[in-house]
Formats: structure tokens, sequence, C-alpha cells
């Protein structure tokens, strides 16, 4: 049992996709409950394989029994590891949050919603805990697809949005195929930790097979991951999805992918490669400090909340690129540490988003007036987030800036600093439009004796399924930054085993 | 020097945190509701008072919550510097609850609740600063009173308080994020993961002197609660709030909270004799300067009275700053005495201005001819706080004026010796013909029966306390001078 926990993660949501499709057809009341179970059971065995990783060290699992490099083998680390529990926390709590805002958004289609939604789930599972680069791209597609899937199930824009997703998406998926079979014509192996043998080994490092490789590779998972300038398909598709749907895609496939190109580079390629061979980091560093701020400022130019927040995802993809090429230790914790944090920011964005817009119906940021009286939970929520999105203590946002900041002055690089702080700044104002929208009246029409009649006209708190994620998750936010030190060495953990070569202060 | 370890500061940081609750439960019984601020008050009161002695004997008081950041603790500290503003900021907010009693209930002010919760939170904020062991601590507090403040600042939730709240927290907020946050992750790395406030500073040595320079104005710049030009406007644009936030935030706990925390820096961070070793604080002495001159400059042209008094703010909180900056011993007494001084001064002056809007509705300078005999006991205590604040005995402010005066000389500049005897003059220029018109100047024509028509007795009783305040500390400014002595001291 204790071994198999890799595998119960992984299967718990796949199992429970096969079972709503079949069950939730003939009875739509199975669908939930069956969702809420895998998932808990996925969290449960989440947590107790990190613990087990942050005991014993990496853990290996070889499906079928089939050993390195024929088959196909799991390989959990304290950074994946902690990435699971990440993704099942986040996809539990949107489960439960889905309960009203499924209902209301996709009507009658009940089972397919939650057949995809947990096949969505498996998908990133997958892909945080794969040691196989074919195998990946398997996962990524399952994901992909899904989430097509997912986004075209609203309405006709969402549809359309959808579609230029498939495109950009499938280019992506394309690339970083490509690169795989590049690297398997030269190293005849897909495992890994095999890869970066053989590339060690055989001297393939002056390559150009390798370099062609390697850098269809970096552009499959930026497309992926809507790295500036190619993040084209994100902002609609993001905000036209079925609420329930983007507040798992929000935080998490952005998020995941980040996770993948940091396996790429670190295990798979190997930091020596990267960095000390091929050496155009700054490059990197300085396309993500565009990614960022081009993020901001358009973020800064969208009047609907949830485009707002889509394009900040943008600029939050770019602190995380950025902070992974500085190529030094605090960045890349820093970069590790943020994957984490943004996924619960992000979530907690969503969350509230959605509620009001299912509550209130309305999309744009001028429309909400007097939400603080009607919805006063919900904008609890809203203002930590916003809060942890700006960098104020002990939010976990405050101190993903603060490493971030860190590795940037340590690597002397000023731009990456300033961009940080920019957006930050961007931040602040972004987020304080919306609270001053919703915390002012509009033009005082019944100003005296509003404060004892709280939701007056019709809008008041979500159901407490809505309200419950979204305050766990702030809670979340709280707890992240407070316990910091300890995720954090989890982190080290992971990047001192990726080797002390190639990190050039 | 003895340390006690004790979870003294922390209790008094959290008590009235933790009466937010209760507040917000008894919002339909509004009595009840104000009780709860005045047992957080006085618990507050007697919790700060009960380490006085200890602070007094040249001890500090420590408590330690955990280590957030590698080597860096959410941690309290208690000493001279802010055993003296603890107890300025949790005497006075007694006495403001009680005026805010007075005046929100005669106004009709809405979401009175939502008032006083947020007023108690700011209290804790402000508290938690002063007893910071720590930059990352004081940080986190600086950020919670911005935060906690912008519901009080838009109270009136109208078009120009939206506006007004939109300044205050762009200045404040942008400013801590872009100056002090890198000004303050440069530091961590430049000092090897220290920032544990210590006399004579963690810096020495560490830096050199142009970051030395470039550290001290980012610090400076970015705890813009200060009002060090050109970061002053929030400060006056934060007088569309209720006048009792403008009393007791404007005028004590925000304001004090900015200049403490750049006392802090270069006392704590820097140390006096290693700024004075690389000539760095020169550029804050003339920025101070400046600052101190151009906001009385700009305080005359005011008509609104609250706005005049925010200038005023501005400027006196400079003479903190530059006290500080000077580098001299007696200098640096006398700036931290003005945090006490001034505060008592200004915040009467603030309760008299709210004292004479509630009972005539009038916010203009212009208007208040001959308000004086309506209101005796308001203009009375009105001109003691403006005698304060200028520095004349037997009032308070003649203390802190005495010591920078002292200080100027010290440093052998005479032109700080005259920015501090021309912007005397320029205070009795801004602040007197308010007394003066109140007084001398015969009402407007046709209404020549004069009746008496006071502010409620809850607002004159309060702007009365604080006027005495002002004389008292003149007679008895030992326990001020002797804590303000105790960071001059090195230890």
């Amino acid at each position: 049992m204790v071994d198999q926990y890799p595998a119960i993660v992984l299967l718990a949501p796949f199992f429970a996709a096969i079972a709503v499709s079949l069950l939730g057809n003939w009875k739509s009341g199975f669908c939930l409950p069956l969702t809420v179970l895998s998932l808990v059971i996925s969290l449960m065995s989440s947590i107790a394989l990190l613990g087990q990783v942050a005991e014993s060290g990496e853990v290996v699992y070889l499906l079928g029994g089939w050993p390195r490099p024929y088959g196909i083998e799991f390989r959990v680390d304290p950074l994946n590891g902690l990435l699971l529990v990440v993704i099942c926390t986040i996809a539990l709590l949107s489960s439960i949050y889905s309960i009203r805002a499924a209902a209301v958004e996709t009507p009658d289609k009940c089972p397919q919603f939650y057949t995809l939604y947990l096949l969505l789930v498996t998908g990133l599972l997958g892909m945080s805990m794969t040691g196989d680069a074919f195998n990946l791209y398997v996962l990524v597609e399952v994901a992909s697809l899904t989430s097509y899937a997912l986004i075209a199930m609203r309405s006709k824009r969402a549809v359309l949005a959808s579609f230029n997703y498939i495109i950009m998406g499938t280019i992506g998926a394309s690339f970083y195929l490509l690169g795989v079979g590049y690297l398997y014509m030269k190293t005849g192996s897909l495992n890994m930790v095999d890869i970066r043998e053989v590339l060690l080994e055989s001297g393939l490092y002056t390559s150009e097979t390798i370099l062609v490789a390697f850098m269809m590779i970096m552009v499959g998972v930026w497309i992926k991951m809507a790295f500036f300038p190619l993040h084209g398909w994100l902002p609609n598709a993001y905000s036209y999805a079925p609420s329930t749907a983007s507040c798992v895609l929000a935080p998490l496939v952005t998020k995941v992918t980040v996770y993948v190109m940091i396996r790429m580079m670190f295990t798979v390629f190997g930091p020596e490669y990267v960095f000390v061979y091929l050496g155009w980091s700054d490059v990197v560093v300085w396309m993500a400090i565009v990614a960022i701020l081009a993020g901001s400022i358009l973020a800064l130019a969208q009047t609907d909340l949830k485009k707002m927040l889509s394009y900040l995802i943008v600029a939050e993809v770019g602190y995380m690129v950025g902070g992974v090429w500085l190529a030094n230790e605090t960045a890349l914790v820093g970069a590790i540490y943020h994957v984490i944090s943004d996924a619960f920011m992000t979530l907690c964005l969503f969350l509230a988003a959605g509620a009001i817009i299912t509550k209130t119906g309305k999309y744009c940021i001028k429309d909400m007036e007097g939400l603080f009286r009607k919805m006063p939970w919900t904008m609890v929520g809203f203002v930590i987030a916003a809060l942890s999105m700006i960098g104020i203590p002990p939010t976990c946002g405050f101190f993903s800036k603060w490493y971030l900041i860190n590795g940037g002055i340590e690597a002397g690089n000023w731009g990456y600093v300033a961009a940080l702080l920019i957006s930050s700044l961007i931040n602040a104002i972004l987020f304080f439009r919306v609270i001053e929208v919703a915390y002012f009246k509009k033009e005082s029409t019944d100003s005296d004796k509003e404060e004892t009649v709280s939701g007056s006209s019709g809008v008041g708190e979500p159901p407490l399924t809505m309200l419950g994620p979204l305050l766990v998750t702030a809670v979340c936010l709280l707890l992240i930054g407070i316990f910091n030190q300890e995720i954090v060495i989890l982190i080290r953990q992971a990047v001192s085993s990726f080797g002390p070569l190639g990190f050039i202060g | 020097m003895e340390t006690v370890v004790s979870s003294k500061p922390l209790l008094a940081t959290l008590v009235s945190l933790l009466v937010v609750g209760p507040i917000i439960l008894s919002r339909r019984r509004p009595n009840l509701r104000e009780s709860w601020t005045f047992l957080a008050g006085f618990i507050k009161l007697g919790i700060v008072l009960s380490m006085l002695p200890i602070i007094l004997e040249g001890g500090v008081i420590e408590w330690t919550l955990w280590e957030i950041l590698p080597g860096l603790a959410l941690a309290f500290r208690v000493d001279g510097l802010g055993m003296l503003f603890a107890l300025v900021a949790s005497t006075l907010w007694i006495v403001t609850s009680l005026y805010s009693i007075g005046y929100m209930r005669r106004m009709k002010e809405h979401s009175q609740t939502r008032f006083f919760a947020f007023f108690a939170v700011a209290l804790s904020a402000t508290l938690g600063v002063a007893f910071s062991a720590n930059l990352l601590t004081m940080y986190l507090f600086y950020e919670m009173l911005s935060l906690s403040t912008y519901p009080l600042v838009t109270h009136h939730q109208d078009r120009e308080a939206r506006a007004g709240g939109r300044t205050y927290l762009t200045y404040l907020l942008g400013t801590s994020v872009a100056f002090a946050l890198p000004a303050m992750i440069y530091t961590y790395m430049k000092s090897g993961g220290s920032m544990e406030f210590v006399s004579g500073g963690f810096l020495a040595g560490s830096v050199s002197g142009g970051e030395a320079t470039v550290l001290l104005i980012l610090f400076v710049f970015g705890f813009a609660k200060a009002g060090v030009m050109p970061f002053h406007s929030w400060l006056p644009a934060a007088m569309v709030a209720p006048t009792p936030v403008s009393a007791l935030l404007h005028a004590v706990a925000v304001v004090k909270v900015g200049v403490f925390c750049v006392l802090r820096v270069i006392t704590g961070v820097f140390g006096v004799d290693f700024l004075a070793s690389l000539g760095a604080a020169t550029v804050i002495v003339w920025l101070a300067s400046i600052t101190v001159l151009a906001a009385s400059l700009l305080a005359l042209t005011q008509d609104n009275l609250k706005r005049r008094l925010a200038f005023s703010t501005i400027s006196q909180l400079s003479y903190i700053v530059l006290g500080a900056a000077m580098l001299s011993e007696s200098a640096l007494t006398g700036s931290i005495m003005h945090i006490a001084m001034h505060a008592m001064g200004k915040i009467t002056l603030f309760f008299c201005a709210g004292a004479i809007f509630v009972a005539t509705g009038k916010k203009y300078v212009s208007e208040m001819d001959g308000i004086g005999w309506r209101m005796p006991f308001t203009m009375f205590a009105y001109l003691l706080g403006a005698l304060s604040i200028i520095g004349l005995p037997p009032f308070g402010g003649a203390w802190s004026k005495w010591f920078l005066f002292l200080g100027s000389v010290e440093t052998h500049n005479i032109y700080l010796t005259l920015v501090l005897a021309i912007s005397s003059l320029l205070n009795i220029a801004y602040l007197l013909p308010v007394a003066v018109r109140a007084f001398y100047v015969p009402p407007g024509k046709g209404n020549t029966k004069i009746d008496l028509h006071e502010a409620p007795t809850a607002c004159v009783i309060p702007l009365t306390l604080t006027a005495f305040g002002c004389l008292a500390l003149f007679l008895f400014p030992e326990i001020l001078l002797s804590l303000a002595r105790l960071m001059g001291e090195p230890s």
C-alpha cells in the first residue's frame, strides 16, 4: 500500500472519470460525490507521498515493474511532491465550488463536465509525476484536450476562444513532440534521467540536434504556459470558460507547465548545459521582463474582471520564467515557491470573481458598486488575494517576491528587480480600482439607512459551497506565507538534487 | 543592560485587534460597542505602563514569535523610543475615543461600527510598529496601518472621499513597495541576513558610502508616512476623513509611524556614528529643511482649517526627520521628544477644528470671526495647543524646540539654526491668526447677539484634557526626557 501512493494519486481521479461517465448518464446525482471522493483520496495519498519524500528522498515508481529505460517510471521528489499536493487541493476546492456554479452554467452536461474535469486533473497529476519525456507529451495532450472541451462548454464566444486555444495548443504540443523526437534520435532514450546521462557521457553538448531539440521543447512549453508573446490564446479562453473550469484551469495549467519547463531544464538537459554551455539565459530573462510588463499593462487596459485576471496570469508567468532563468539558487527557489503561491492566489481570485459573476451576473469592473455591503465575505477573500498579488506581508505573494527580488539582486539583474516592483505597483492600481468601485456606492440614492439592510437589492452572499472554498483558499494564502520556511526547505532539497553544477552566480 | 523576555509587547499590540470581534457583534448596541473600545484602550495603556519601569531602568523587553525568513523572526522589542511612542499613542487613543463618540453621534455618521472596528485595527498596527524588533516586522505593521486606515479616510464614501483615498493609498502603498521594499531586501542581503535593530546599527562596514546614501534616501521616501517632500501630498488629501481620524491618525499615529520608522532606520539600521563618518545624512538634512519651510509657507495659504493643520503637520514631521539627520545627541533627543510634544499639541488643534465644525458647520478660517466668544473652551484650548506647537514656554513644545536648537548649534551649521528660527516665526504666522480672529474680530454684521454655543461635552472634555496635557508636558518632562535620552547613549 505504502509504495503504491504514486499510482493511487493518479488512478483515483482516472477511475472516477470512467465511473462518472458510466454512472452519471444513468443518474446525474452520482457525479459530484464520486468526483469529490476521488479527489479526497488523491489528496490524502499525495500528502502521504510528500511526507514519504521529505523523509527518505526521491520515490521512484516503476509502472508495471518495467525497469528503466524500457518502462515508464514515475519519479517524485520534493518539488513535484509539493506540486501534487497543490494540484489535488486546488482541484478539490474547485470541485466543491462547482456544486452550484456548474449547475447554473452548464446545465444538463453534468456527467460530461465532471468526466472532463477529472481527466484534466489526471493529466495534470501525470504531467508532474512522470519521468518519461514521451509519456509527458501524452499527458500534456490529455490535459490540453480536456481543457479545450471544458472551455468550449459555455457559450458561443467560448467556442471561438477554445478553437483559438486548440490551434495554439496543438502547435505548442507539436513543437514539444518534435523536440522529444530529436532527443530520442540522438540519445536513444525517452527516460529523463537516462537522457541526461547519455548527454553527459557521449559528449552531445556540441550537437546541433540537441540544441534544436532544446529550443523546440522550450518554445513548445512556452506556448503552453502563455509566455509573452506566445500568450494570445489565454485571455479569451480563461475568461469565457465556465467559471468552475477556469477556477481549475487558470491556477494549474500554466503552473504545471512551468514545472515541466523546470524539469526539462534541470533534469533532462541539466543546468550545466542550459546555463554554462548555452549561456543565453540573459536573453530569456529579458523576455520575461517584457512579459511581466506587457502582462501588467495589458491587464490595466481591461474592463472585464476575468479578463484582467487572465492578463495577470501572463505577467505572473513572466515572474516564474525570469526567476528560473536568472540561474541562481535563490531565484530558482523563489520561482518554484511562486508556482505554489501563485496557484493559490489565482485560485482565490477566480473563485471570488466566479462568485461575484454568478451572484450579480455582472462582468464589468465598473458594475461592481457596493459589493462590500452585499457580499462582505466574498470581498474579504478577494482583498486578501489582491494584497497577496501586490505583495503585502504576511501573505504568500510577499514572500515569493522577496525571494525573487533577492535572486534578481544576487544575479545583478536590476531590470528584473525593477520589473517586479513596477508590476507590484500596477497590481496595486488594478486591484484597488476594483476595491474602490466595490467599496463606494453608486451615486448616493439611498445613503442613509443602508447600514442594517444588507442585500436589499436581492444580491447577497453566495451559498456556502462557493464561499467555503474561497475562504479556505484565502486562509491558505496566509498560511503559505507564514510557513514559507517549511515549504522553502523542501524546495531547497529538490533544487540541491539538480546538482551543484551550473549555478553561475 | 537588562533584557526581559515577556509577551507583554505582543499583548499590548493584540488587545485592540481582539476587540474588533466584540465591536462588530455588538453593532446594534452603540453604548456596549463603545465600551469595548474603552476597555481595550485602558488595558492597552495598562500593559504599556506596566512595562515602563523596566525601560526607564535601561532594560529592554523582548518577545519572539517565530522565524519567518532565514535568520529573520517576527519579533517584538521594547526600548526607549518605542516606549515613548507607544505611551503617546495609547494615551491619546482613549482621549480620541471619547471625542469620536461625541463627534460621530452628533454628526449622525453612518457605519460607525466599521469606523470603530478599523480604528482599533489601526491602533494595533501602530503599537506593532512601535514595538518591532526588526525591519521586516516593522514593514508588516506599517503596511497593515496603511490598509486599515483606508476605510477610515474614505469614511464618507462620496466622490471627494474616493479621490482623497486614492491619493492616500497611492502614495503610502506605492512608495513602500517601490522604495522601502527593495531597500529592505538589499539591506538584508548586505548585512548577511540580519535586520535586527541594534543601537549603533548593523550596516556599518558592510555598505559603501554611495550605497548608504541611496539606501537612506530610499528608506526616507519609502516610509512616506513621514511626509518628507515630494511625497507629502497624501496628508492634505487624507483630510477628507472625519475629524477624529485626522486627529489621532494624521497628527499622531500614522504620521508618527512614518517618522518613527525613519528614526529607527537612522539609529537602528545605519547607526548615527556610521552615518556621521560617511556624511550620508546631509541629503536628508536638506530635504527635511526644505520641507519644513515649504510646508509652512503652504500652510499660510490655506483657508480650510484642517488643510492648514495638515501642512503644519508636514512641516513639524520634518523637524523630527531633521533632528534625527543632524546626528547630534541633543538633536536626536529633541526629535524624539517632538514626537510626543507635537502629538499632544496637534491633536488639540484637530479636536478644535472638529469641534468648530460640529458646533457651527464652519470649515474655513475666513468664516471664524468672533467664534471665540461662542466657543470659549474650544478656542482657548486652540490657543494653548497653538502656543505649544510654536514652542513657547510654558508648553511642552518648548522642550523639543530647545533641544533641536541646541542640536543645530552643536553641528555648527548656522543655516539649520536659521531654518528652525524662520519656521518658528512661520508657525506663529499661520496658527495664531485663527485665534486672533476668533477673539478679536467681531462676528459678521447684523449678528450682534452672541450666545454660548459649544460642541458636545464629549468633544469639549478631550480637547481641554489635551490642552492641559501640553502644559503638563512642560512641567513634567522627566519621563519623556529620560526615555528619549536612552536612545542617545551607546549601549
